[in-house]
């Protein structure tokens, strides 16, 4: 277990050193960050002039050799625009996106497991037709459309929801929090449903086939011949086993949310990590941008680890690497 | 029970007048909120816009692209080199310090440090204190644009600036990439003063209760400033009732907006005036001025104001837009295919030749858009245009390569006149001196140039709005640029926000004076 937990923090490591070593690379491809900082009719000499401040004309491996000896010390440097280190900048965004997030996932627990067991258990009926088809549409519909329907039936047509940011948040110690407050809560809703809109039909199909697989399995007719009752086999003994490919899938699932974040947070105008690296890019704050693609590794490393302990939890047959056999 | 619902109707009616009586406060979103707090550290519209609420400019512009008197009473020109500035008596900064020549003379003296400014103040050789409450502004030689540079002196309170912060940095240091003291605290004479600010998130800003201005209509309390970035999600934030005040209008929300009988839309023509270019050291086809007239005519551009811009700009046939002191009223758009086809066998190109385009797709309006249709368009003359569209941050490197021979540029004029139009899109290219900047056309000629630097040291009026047509005139005729249209500007905001008399084409609204029911 620690060999395995020790092996995976190196494996962060390097993923780390990657990605590092890939974005500083393409930050000459990503544009010029003196545009967006100075006025039109500064000079070309006026500008080279702050280049050679910030560090922008030296080499390739001098910058890079800077930057890394400050990262070892957790330091990723300052984002141009924030005036303030990077590293910071994205950690205040964090709970805004880790709460859209857990609101999408909330959403996508709920239905998608009794949609799939349902749907399952009940292959003909016009419910089951009906959900298989719309999970067709919601798979095809961008996400940023999808949101966009969303804010004009509800925010301006129905007028019940609020149409973009987070609303009213409280603070608890550094965690930004809009689950308190109703404003909070109200303002969550729309971008939670624009979120989960794209997973939510794949884990009803998922959920689906693989419960609809495991009950044809010799273990469930033996159930069934045993005589034991229907919730019995469905719910326990069925869907135990249909959970567990679940799992693998939405641990991975987790880090592609993350991603779809950068859609649903520009959207909605939601304060979070997606929006902010969007505004980067556009800014060419690159510092910043190369801190943001460290800490998304960061995080898809992390929910692999998890997702690989809770699966040897759940199936003790799973040996973790490197565990003691 | 009918009489319990009218009381409870009263009651809620009551409720509401007692509440709207109280505060009133304007949610405004823009599609980005101020970078900085700091007015010198960048030179740019949203930074312009908030200087106009947290300072005051010694005379601002007026609708009709006057001055009006703020912080400066009244202005005499004593000789052509030297303006004496009147201060108003009796200005308070947000901190209580008054205001007298001395900020004003700090604040002078901070413009010409900042990277952004110091062009724009490289005229002047300096500011003289005559009394606490008089200036001189001196400039090298004889400068007809001494009042549009007084827009962009907003004094700030120098006692409050000087010293040092906590990290031992000056206050008043200026710097555009560091976390200064200054680019976090404001003190201005403006008519708000930020309370909170969360960058990218929000923006907070209460009534100044020392403001000078007791004259001003504004009756706004407090404004709660959003950044909005994505159009639709602003559209959508003003429709809802979520904000009160957005701007800019997207082109293509606009008849849905006008349409909703909740919401008022102001709009009017802009100054920003977006061209192509047409590299001449790249293309010697470009030297010929029949081959760049053909190009001229063979583009329509009223039908891509109609169309693309769903006529949310005004077509151009020249730099300046009405009421520049260049402007000439005779200049029309002159899209005529036949003529072009004349030409360009004229000029013996009558089967053509291919070239290569860039623009920009997130900078301008809807800028990919007219890219195409003009690539488009030049095929009629058999001329094929290879296109390349890319976002801002990675065109502005590849224009200043010139790296296409026909490249796409907006400008805005920050001196509100003729004259910068030219020193930077269409003057002979010289690093030295950095007039044409960003002529990537590297068209040059002498007259021209001649023109443009006798205006600048002509105060006489009419005399050098007559040099400044001139230009305008032989930039047409010889077809220097091909002029495409002026954006327009567009805002909107909720039925009872009476936006009209604030908002002006140098897009800053006045919002000190914004009256709301």
């Amino acid at each position: 277990m620690i060999a395995f937990l020790v092996r995976r923090f190196g494996q962060a490591l390097v993923v780390m050193f990657v990605i590092s070593l890939i974005s500083f690379s393409i930050q000459d491809n990503l544009g010029d960050p003196l545009r967006e900082m100075v006025g039109q009719s500064v000079s070309e000499a006026e500008r080279q002039a702050l280049r050679d401040e910030m560090g922008l004309n030296d080499p390739f491996l001098v910058q890079y050799w800077r930057f890394l000896k400050k990262a070892v010390r957790g330091d990723l440097g300052d984002s141009y625009f924030f005036k303030k280190p990077a590293l910071d900048v994205i950690l205040e965004k964090f709970p805004a996106t880790m709460e859209l997030v857990i609101g999408a996932t909330l959403i996508i627990l709920f239905l998608s497991i009794p949609i799939g067991v349902y749907c399952a258990i009940n292959p003909r009926s016009w419910f089951t037709k009906l959900m298989m088809g719309m999970s067709i549409v919601g798979i095809s519909i961008p996400v940023f459309l999808t949101a966009i329907m969303l804010i004009y039936l509800f925010s301006i047509g129905l007028g019940w929801l609020p149409s973009f940011g987070r609303g009213e948040t409280t603070m608890i110690g550094f965690w930004e929090t809009g689950f308190l407050t109703r404003d909070g809560l109200l303002h969550l809703i729309l971008p939670s449903i624009a979120l989960s809109s794209i997973m939510l039909p794949l884990f009803i199909r998922l959920i689906r086939s693989e419960m609809m697989e495991v009950l044809e399995q010799d273990y469930i007719r033996f159930a069934w011949a045993k005589g034991l009752s229907r919730t019995r086999i469905w719910f326990l003994h069925a869907l135990k086993n249909t959970l567990l490919p679940v799992i693998t899938v939405g641990g991975v699932q987790i880090g592609t949310m993350i991603a779809y974040t950068i859609l649903t947070e520009t959207v909605f105008q939601w304060p979070g990590m997606g929006f902010l690296f969007l505004e980067a890019v556009n800014r060419v704050d690159t510092p910043l941008i190369i801190a943001y693609l460290i800490v998304v590794g960061v995080i898809f490393v992390i929910t692999n680890t998890l997702v690989d302990l809770i699966y040897g939890l759940v199936n003790p047959t799973v040996r973790l690497a490197g565990g003691q056999a | 029970m009918k009489k319990i619902l009218t009381l409870a109707a009263f009651v809620i009616l009551g409720l509401s007048i007692t509440m709207t009586a109280g505060a009133k406060t304007l949610r405004l979103a823009y599609d980005a909120d101020p970078v900085t707090l700091d007015p010198h550290e960048q030179l740019s519209g949203g930074m312009l816009q908030f200087s106009h609420m947290v300072f005051d400019p010694l005379v601002r512009w007026d609708k009709k692209m006057g001055f009006e008197p703020r912080l400066a009473e009244s202005w005499k020109r004593l000789d052509p080199h030297t303006v004496r500035f009147n201060l108003r008596k009796g200005v308070k900064f947000h901190s209580g310090n008054a205001l007298s020549a001395d900020d004003v003379l700090w604040t002078f003296d901070r413009l010409k440090q900042s990277p952004d400014f110091k062009g724009l103040f490289a005229p002047f050789k300096e500011m003289k204190k005559v009394d606490d409450h008089t200036i001189d502004l001196v400039t090298n030689d004889p400068y007809p644009l001494v009042l549009h540079m007084a827009t962009y002196i907003f004094p700030m309170d120098s006692k409050f600036y000087s010293g040092n912060d906590e990290k031992g940095n000056p206050k008043a240091m200026l710097k555009k990439h560091g976390d200064t003291y200054a680019s976090t605290h404001a003190s201005g004479t403006g008519p708000y003063i930020v309370t909170e600010r969360q960058q990218g998130v929000r923006v907070d800003f209460d009534r100044f209760g020392g403001y000078w201005d007791k004259k001003s209509p504004g009756n706004v309390d407090k404004i709660v400033l959003t950044p909005i970035k994505e159009s639709p999600t602003r559209v959508a934030a003003l429709l809802s009732g979520d904000v009160d005040f957005i701007a800019p209008v997207p082109p293509a929300d606009l008849p849905r907006i006008s349409k909703d009988p909740n919401v008022n839309l102001v709009s009017m023509g802009g100054t920003r005036i977006i061209t192509f270019q047409l590299n001449q050291e790249r293309r010697s086809e470009f030297k010929d001025p029949r081959v760049r007239q053909a190009i001229v005519y063979a583009i329509n551009n009223e039908g891509i104001v109609k169309k693309i811009m769903k006529g949310f700009a005004t077509a151009a046939a020249q730099q300046s837009p009405v009421g520049y002191a260049g402007h000439v009223e005779a200049l029309k758009p002159r899209y005529d295919l036949n003529k072009a086809k004349q030409l360009m066998k004229e000029a013996g190109y009558e089967k053509g030749f291919s070239v290569t385009m860039m623009a920009p797709n997130n900078r301008y309006v809807n800028d990919a858009k007219i890219a195409e249709a003009v690539a488009s368009m030049l095929s009629r003359i058999n001329i094929k245009v290879d296109l390349k569209t890319m976002p801002k941050a990675q065109y502005w490197p590849k224009f200043d390569e010139r790296a296409a021979d026909i490249m796409m540029i907006g400008w805005h004029s920050d001196t509100e006149d003729s004259a910068n139009f030219t020193e930077f899109l269409t003057m002979c290219p010289n690093t030295e001196t950095g007039y044409g900047q960003y002529n990537s056309g590297n068209y040059c000629n002498k007259e021209i140039d001649a023109l443009i630097l006798a205006s600048q040291g002509e105060t006489d009026e009419a005399r050098r709005a007559a040099m400044l047509q001139q230009v305008e005139q032989m930039l047409h005729d010889q077809a220097a640029f091909v002029p495409l249209h002026w954006q327009n500007l567009a805002w909107a905001a909720r039925k009872g926000i009476n936006i009209e008399p604030v908002v002006n084409v140098m897009n800053f609204p006045y919002l000190g004076d914004l009256v709301m029911d």
